[in-house]
């Protein structure tokens, strides 16, 4: 049941891999989709929350009288209805739908009031009032260090750090010992948000029974419905959860949101629907986004350029609340050793707690700052060396079918042949460090997860399952969790399907990302999709292949084996006359079998880690990202023009090329936004003179992303290898290729016009501050200058898979002993 | 965004009739015309008329006329104003700052009347009402202090319209019309350096038209620096229109910045052009001049000391490019449009 079942490869196809308009695109463009915006219901009522004022306070009362007697108004709830606390990860459940005693960012929801209509509920907002006690605020993860109090959370490791983790894979001290060269470098990425087109909106229905129904913009419906339940102490069988397409969701839709479990438990009160849209600036304070990251590298090489050992260590800023920033901490450290061979390699992270929106997943989870730094630093080596930043990337790059340092199984790689077609497309050799000054080129390359190896909660059951019927009409109806947020989840399935039963994808009905009537897929997080629905609906598919080609073969009188299902029809293979078409096969199946159903579920194989911390970072298979970015930077005023860009993606084979291709455009777009521009970043006034601590712009006019005019002609390569992990070979790409777009264009700047910007976003002010430091002779570099005392515990230390290691920790003792021996 | 405040409307269809109902109905009017800067200030607040007179529906705003110049009336749309050859023709650099302006879809209802008169804008004002109570107000609205700097006793926003510099820097003058009368102002007299009274406009009174002098012998450009080749309002203007001679020799110069003061900045940096011809030399020294008096505040996009630093190089490309040089590749990298 967990491993996918062993069928013979297929050599052709019908749909996988052809270039088709997806199957929900006309509906998406004509304006048909149902956004949880659209939702309109039979006295439906609207809810609009009351936010903090203060980044940092405790309520000492609510006075909503006035508010709850306002014309139009039905109830007004406030911190006292919602006693229990949540969280999506079940080790930081530090969150109330409505702040039950203390604020802990401009933005935190204080009280809610549901009305018959928005505007009504807006102005009674107005009317309540609120007592608060000013409390001191940390405003960035330094401070968090060096302010222990006021306490923002009363749990976390010590004052205001959140977490704090280490784990060393092999001795890197005495690696770096040995290193011919060690280079130490400090980097810092800024936090970004989501900034999905779409406001989060949600609509919660009691049925009469007692029971509910929400539909939202969410990534993950299922652990929304575990969540939920929890947070309403309501029995999960009472709950369904519906997952509404989603216009845009790149990790910031994978909460429970306090706004989804006001409105559930509004409805319920009420006994009606009710309804909420978040504005924009409340979108912006839902955050969850990118973390800001302080990053310290001391990296180990030999002088051929082959990596020795590495030691990161990474500072989070994590915001007002846990979210999943647990995970995003391992993430800073997790997928480091999957690009390149490293042979030894030690990682210290710490989260802290600040005054702001929390940050949680966006897009690369964790991963792109850490991969921003190390890239960069290769840069710097591959200069110190004399290499040729490409080639002395191909001379380490991973292999195939490997363990890494930290016990993660690494598949297919096809990042040598991606950096041989960016550097060979954009004519790396003759131009990179020739062309004339002011304008250059640069390389990065990354990896990323096809699915986390673990859900968030411990359990052994599928991550993904697909249900199938079909019946006499021909019509075949696919049921599965999985949740449809722009990226073509519903086409990938529809793929599948089609694929195996040799029909049209558009003749495929889908009913998905509904936990009230499919099974449980995880949700459209860690670009886990593709590959774990792709399985669990194969697998169904070729069960429910199976019978119609049974009974199809009785009818022909024909062995099983002889017979291909193709283009709607299922035909003797040598002679394609002689057949029926896929609705008469499915009567004659429906005749010999009854009613028509299948199953196909999904487990990830056992990771080889057996450490503490070693369920973060394995998945089934890797996908691998090469980009060479080009750049013209202005040598008087530092003024940067990105006009062209190069990326080749590992795909190990794309199921639907056109939806493939969109999303490693989409990744260049959202990377080279945040290179150049986006940034989550806050204001503080003068402390003398106020408290404030607010979001510097939670506007699309003042948070700079690019416009299409700022698009570069961008030039995509898919590069198939397939993977025999994942399904008919399909790797991810939904955010791998977005991961090397930051550290090229650093490195392309560096080409242009000489200057290190060792921190994201790269803007022309910090370009022309270090080009005036290259002019008066001083280092030009811009970027973080020192890196705090952080306490980072002793670390997990784990034996490598090369030097006898099992895969579990080796304890200080035996080390001794072993070193000893 | 929160939603618009309820409020009264009138659609007159002429200039006397607006003018009587603006008289009428006294400061708790307002104007509208393409509503991109008043809408989106309502729903935050910024401003609650309580009536709003809308120009739309005004033919006679909609002119373009010839006379010893151009007339311009001000309700035509940026569109409108872009699309025209002759102003394309003659006056170039109001071309290029109304073809900067926002986006096309906002420049398809924004007028050339409404981009003179609009508001001064800040980081600290331009939020919506939750958030300018999370920072006790400011000056302009609903507080006292300007969190710009917090010791000015004056109100710090920045002007932040493109066709003002390209207008003023080509010498035009702008007709202001109420019940009571008619007035003609230099559009350079028409603004004051304080981000709350930017504008010396009555509230009674309607902007109905932009005149522009001939332009014989004379060449005009715009450059804006901004973030983005769309959406956003400019962080520096420079607007720049030189008389010369047959032979190149400078005989009149005039130099405007956007976005670096409270108003629309008309400098003097023209002056020491003036019988000279467009040397590197003199172009630097111009361009310094115009450095000097530009004072960019920390209340926009970008870095304000990198802000000012990159006048002189903005002066230089427009001056460049007036010269005769080829400055398209230069224009495409910073404006990403070609112009």
């Amino acid at each position: 049941m967990n491993a996918p079942e062993k069928v013979k490869p297929r050599t052709r196809f019908d749909t996988v891999g052809k270039p088709r308009r997806r199957v929900d695109g006309r509906a998406k463009v004509t304006g048909l989709t149902r956004f949880a915006d659209d939702l309109v219901l039979p006295r439906m009522v609207h809810c609009k929350l009351l936010r903090s004022p203060h980044p940092h306070a405790v309520i000492e009362a609510i006075d909503f009288s006035r508010a709850k007697d306002f014309p139009g108004v039905h109830l007004v709830l406030t911190g006292k209805d919602f006693p229990v606390s949540f969280g999506i990860l079940p080790v930081t459940q530090d969150e109330y739908p409505l702040a039950n005693e203390r604020v802990r960012y401009v933005g935190d929801p204080v009280a809610a009031v549901v009305a018959k209509d928005e505007q009504t509920a807006d102005a009674a907002l107005g009317l309540i009032e609120v007592k608060y006690r000013i409390l001191n605020t940390v405003s960035s993860a330094e401070e968090a260090l060096a302010n222990p109090e006021p306490r923002i959370h009363d749990y976390g490791e010590q004052g205001n750090i959140h977490r704090l983790q280490a784990f060393e894979f092999g001795d890197v001290d005495e690696a770096l010992a040995k290193s011919d060269h060690v280079f130490e470098d400090l980097f810092f990425f800024e936090g970004n948000t989501h900034l999905p087109l779409e406001q989060h909106a949600s609509v919660a229905a009691p049925d009469g029974e007692g029971k509910l129904t929400l539909w939202s913009s969410t990534q993950v419906p299922h652990y929304i419905h575990r969540a939920l339940s929890r947070a309403l102490r309501m029995p999960a069988q009472h709950i369904r959860v519906i997952a509404c397409p989603n216009g845009g969701g790149f990790g910031g839709k994978c909460d429970l949101h306090n706004h989804e479990i006001v409105v559930s438990r509004a409805s319920l009160i009420l006994g009606r629907p009710v309804k909420i849209c978040l504005t924009r600036e409340e979108v912006f304070y839902m955050h969850r986004g990118r973390h800001p990251v302080l990053m310290k590298m001391r990296t180990g090489v030999t002088n051929e350029g082959k990596l020795t050992g590495m030691h990161l260590q990474t500072l989070l800023d994590g915001g007002g609340y846990g979210s999943y920033g647990v995970a995003s901490t391992f993430y800073t450290g997790a997928l480091q050793t999957v690009t390149y061979e490293l042979p030894r390699y030690k990682f210290d992270a710490c989260r802290t707690f600040t005054n702001k929106p929390a940050c949680g997943p966006k897009r690369g989870h964790g991963t792109p700052q850490p991969r921003f730094g190390q890239e960069v630093q290769l840069d710097k080596i591959a200069e110190k060396l004399g290499l040729d930043p490409a080639e002395m990337r191909l001379n380490m790059v991973a292999k195939p079918d490997s363990l890494t340092a930290n016990w993660l199984k690494i598949g297919s790689i096809g990042l040598e042949e991606c950096i041989r077609q960016v550097v060979d497309h954009s004519d790396w050799k003759k131009k990179r460090a020739q062309l004339p000054p002011g304008r250059g080129l640069g390389l990065a390359c990354g990896s990323y997860l096809c699915g986390a190896g673990l859900p968030i909660y411990w359990n052994k059951m599928p991550q993904s399952g697909v249900q199938i019927l079909a019946d006499r009409s021909g019509q075949v109806t696919v049921f599965c969790g999985a949740t449809e947020i722009g990226q073509g989840s519903d086409d990938m399935l529809a793929a599948f399907v089609a694929e195996v039963l040799g029909i049209d994808a558009f003749d495929v009905r889908l009913v998905t990302g509904d936990t009230g009537l499919t099974p449980v897929d995880l949700g459209s997080y860690s670009s886990r999709v593709t590959v774990m629905m792709g399985h669990a609906a194969i697998q169904a598919a070729e069960r429910m292949r199976e019978m119609i080609v049974d009974a199809a073969s009785m009818e022909l009188e024909v062995s099983p084996e002889r017979l291909v299902m193709a283009q709607g029809r299922v035909f003797l293979s040598e002679d394609p006359s002689k057949g029926m078409t896929f609705a008469e096969a499915v009567v004659y199946a429906e005749t010999k079998y009854g009613t028509l159903g299948t199953v196909g579920s999904y487990a990830p194989p056992r990771a080889p880690g057996r450490f503490k911390g070693a369920g973060v970072g394995p998945s089934p298979a890797y996908s691998y990202t090469a980009v060479v970015v080009e750049a013209e930077v202005d040598q008087n005023t530092g003024w940067i023009h990105v006009p062209r860009i190069w990326v080749a993606h590992d795909i190990g084979r794309a199921v639907n090329p056109v939806l493939a291709r969109g999303q490693v455009e989409g990744s260049i777009y959202m990377g080279l936004g945040e290179a150049l521009m986006e940034e989550q970043v806050f204001r503080r006034l003068p402390p003398k003179m106020s408290h404030a601590l607010v979001h510097k712009f939670p506007s699309l006019l003042e948070y700079k992303s690019l416009t299409s005019l700022d698009m570069p002609e961008v030039f995509t390569y898919l590069v198939e290898d397939p993977d025999p992990n994942c399904p008919f070979g399909a790797k991810e790409v939904g955010q791998g290729p977005l991961l090397p777009v930051m550290p090229a264009v650093a490195n392309a700047v560096y080409d242009a016009v000489g200057v290190r910007i060792d921190e994201v976003p790269i803007t022309p002010d910090k370009v022309l501050r270090a080009l005036e430091r290259k002019a008066k002779g001083e280092t030009p570099r811009v970027g973080p200058d020192h890196f705090p005392k952080v306490p980072y515990p002793t670390p997990i230390y784990v034996t490598t898979p090369w030097e006898g290691g099992d895969g579990n920790e080796t304890k200080p003792a035996d080390r001794k002993q072993a070193v000893a021996s | 965004m929160m939603r618009l405040p309820w409020f009264g409307f009138h659609a007159p269809r002429t200039v006397a009739e607006a003018a009587k109902i603006l008289a009428g109905e006294g400061p708790q009017a307002m104007l509208i015309a393409g509503g991109t800067d008043l809408v989106p200030n309502m729903k935050r607040r910024h401003q609650s008329p309580q009536t709003l007179v809308s120009l739309r529906r005004v033919d006679e705003l909609k002119k373009i006329t010839n006379g010893s110049g151009l007339k311009l009336g001000a309700g035509l749309s940026l569109t409108e104003v872009i699309h025209s050859d002759k102003v394309r023709a003659g006056y170039t650099g109001l071309y290029q700052a109304a073809a900067q302006v926002a986006t096309v879809h906002l420049r398809n209802m924004g007028t050339l009347g409404g981009n003179l008169c609009l508001d001064t804008r800040c980081t600290y004002l331009n939020q919506n009402y939750e958030w300018r109570k999370a920072i006790d107000f400011c000056m302009k609205k609903d507080g006292d202090i300007c969190w710009v700097a917090t010791a000015s006793k004056r109100c710090l926003a920045v002007s932040s319209t493109d066709t003002a510099p390209a207008l003023i820097s080509l010498g035009a003058k702008v007709k202001l019309v109420s019940s009571q009368g008619e007035r003609e102002v230099l559009l350079a007299d028409l603004y004051a350096n304080d981000g709350i009274d930017y504008i010396v406009r009555r509230p009674d009174e309607i902007l109905t038209e932009v005149s522009l002098p001939d332009t014989a012998g004379w060449k005009s450009t715009y450059w804006k620096l901004r973030r983005r080749g769309a959406f956003d309002f400019p962080v520096l203007g420079v607007a720049a229109a030189i008389k010369f001679a047959p032979d190149g020799t400078v005989e009149a110069a005039r130099i405007a910045l956007g976005a670096v003061s409270s108003r629309p900045l008309a400098t003097k940096a023209g002056d020491s052009l003036i019988g000279k011809k467009l040397t590197d030399e003199a172009i630097a020294e111009a361009g310094g001049k115009a450095q000097n008096v530009a004072k960019p505040m920390d209340n926009t996009d970008l870095d304000i000391y990198w802000r000012k630093d990159v006048v002189s190089s903005f002066v230089g490309y427009a001056l460049r490019e007036l010269r005769g040089d080829d400055m398209r590749d230069t224009r495409m990298r910073i404006s990403r449009q070609a112009l």
